[in-house]
């Protein structure tokens, strides 16, 4: 444990019970900047319900998270400050265009670069998008829009719930490649997804074995 | 740091109001419907003035509120279905402040034109000329309150499929106050008595409810969150 206290993130001793039932409990893991890390298990072992409790949506029955060596609860503004959180549900209002969502996004986070939200949109292949209502594009683009916060974000703790879903191949190639982006200049990524990924160093983590190993 | 909290309020705000000017013809429907059963009073009940004029105030206060819950119901269900509402709770900023900017627009865009379009209906139901000032200033007021009061209940209701009347049933009560003293500042008016004690007592519960229905909202969000 003296190594966890000098790591960007570590799970100590982790449980989470819903209406007296638990899901897990006595989960243990250590995450560094240029870390991937991929939670694997069946649906329903509480894949989802980690990343939520990584984010401090979700308060968990025992054990704790550290950032940088102190309990997220202690330094919570710098904590979520330095994470991004793209869940289940993109986020996506409908009744605004792929821009200005993109723009309310950044503007409610904290550490963003605001000048490019315009290339990021071109980047993830939603150029000629960006003055339509979001309610005209598809599932799969909706999944991009909120993938370009990802090309925006500067913060170093990124949680990410099944990425992929949605997202045609040249997507998730795209995608791997700004996870490997980011890993490289340091950052961490958190995610949970049944697919292989073609990245160097993931380390995967099965929700059920509670095994951890290197990919 | 003080910059990071205020852009918390303001994001939301704006975003809020953009999207009520996108869907600008269903959130001008409470509105709507305050004109035309303003309408129909004269007709369900006489079309004297002299007895209009008796419960004009009370009326106009009714259909105001009734308007707000129609409205208040909606505050967080759309964000809370497409994931919205998880992003704002994971924001670094202080959770009331987003709150607070959310139920703004909520008030900008139905109390604010309900207290406009009111001296219209006062028209229509023969309220007599004094008691337009003070309807326009408990109006103002009191939607502020009813939107705070009524976004408490929202929140509590977000995750219920069919909260509607849990909604109704938990706002209610809160509401009583709101309508007791701004019906009271019109009447008292149309009698010629000092109104500004009651709109007082109105704006002492405006501040209370700006100060503490942010925090109520955070807090039912966040156990709403956890479930």
């Amino acid at each position: 444990m003296s190594l966890s206290s000098s790591s960007l993130l570590s799970i100590e001793n982790l449980a989470f019970e819903r209406d007296d039932s638990r899901l897990f409990d006595g989960i243990n893991l250590t995450v560094n900047g240029g870390d991937i890390l991929q939670i694997e298990g069946a649906n329903g072992s509480g894949k989802t319900t980690l990343l939520r409790l990584l984010t401090g949506a979700l308060q968990p029955s025992a054990g704790r998270i550290n950032y940088q060596g102190q309990p997220i609860s202690e330094n919570r503004y710098d904590y979520l400050a330095d994470m991004l959180y793209i869940g289940h549900q993109p986020a996506v209002k409908l009744n605004l265009t792929a821009e200005e969502n993109l723009r309310w996004m950044v503007a409610s986070a904290a550490k963003s670069n605001r000048v490019a939200v315009a290339d990021a949109l071109a980047e993830v292949g939603l150029a000629g998008y960006s003055d339509i209502p979001c309610y005209t594009l598809s599932a799969g683009q909706h999944r991009r829009v909120a993938l370009a916060r990802l090309l925006i974000s500067e913060a170093r703790l990124w949680y990410l719930d099944e990425p992929f879903t949605a997202i045609d191949k040249q997507g998730v190639s795209l995608l791997q490649s700004c996870l490997q982006h980011h890993v490289a200049q340091g950052g961490l990524v958190v995610l949970s997804t049944h697919q292989d990924l073609a990245l160097n160093n993931v380390r995967k983590y099965n929700l059920l074995s509670r095994a951890e190993y290197l990919v | 740091m003080a910059r990071q909290m205020d852009s918390g309020f303001l994001a939301w705000l704006r975003r809020d109001l953009l999207l009520a000017w996108r869907r600008r013809g269903e959130v001008a429907s409470p509105v709507l419907f305050f004109i035309m059963v303003s309408t129909l009073i004269p007709l369900g009940l006489t079309p004297e003035s002299t007895r209009l004029a008796e419960v004009a105030a009370g009326m106009v206060w009714v259909m105001a509120l009734l308007a707000t819950l129609l409205s208040v119901d909606g505050l967080f269900a759309s964000d809370y279905q497409d994931g919205s509402l998880e992003q704002m709770l994971i924001t670094p900023q202080l959770l009331p402040l987003p709150v607070l900017g959310k139920i703004t627009a909520h008030w900008l865009t139905t109390g604010l034109p309900l207290t406009l379009v009111s001296p219209l209906l006062g028209l229509m139901l023969s309220l007599p000329a004094a008691g337009f000032i003070p309807l326009l200033w408990s109006l103002a007021l009191g939607t502020a309150c009813l939107s705070l009061i009524g976004a408490v209940g929202a929140a509590l209701t977000v995750s219920l499929r069919k909260g509607g009347l849990l909604l109704t049933l938990l706002v209610m009560p809160l509401y009583m106050p709101v309508i007791i003293f701004g019906s009271a500042s019109v009447s008292y008016a149309i009698d010629g008595i000092n109104w500004l004690p009651p709109l007082a007592v109105l704006g002492a519960l405006c501040a209370a409810a700006v100060a503490l229905c942010p925090l109520a909202v955070a807090g039912a969000l966040r156990a709403t969150a956890s479930n």
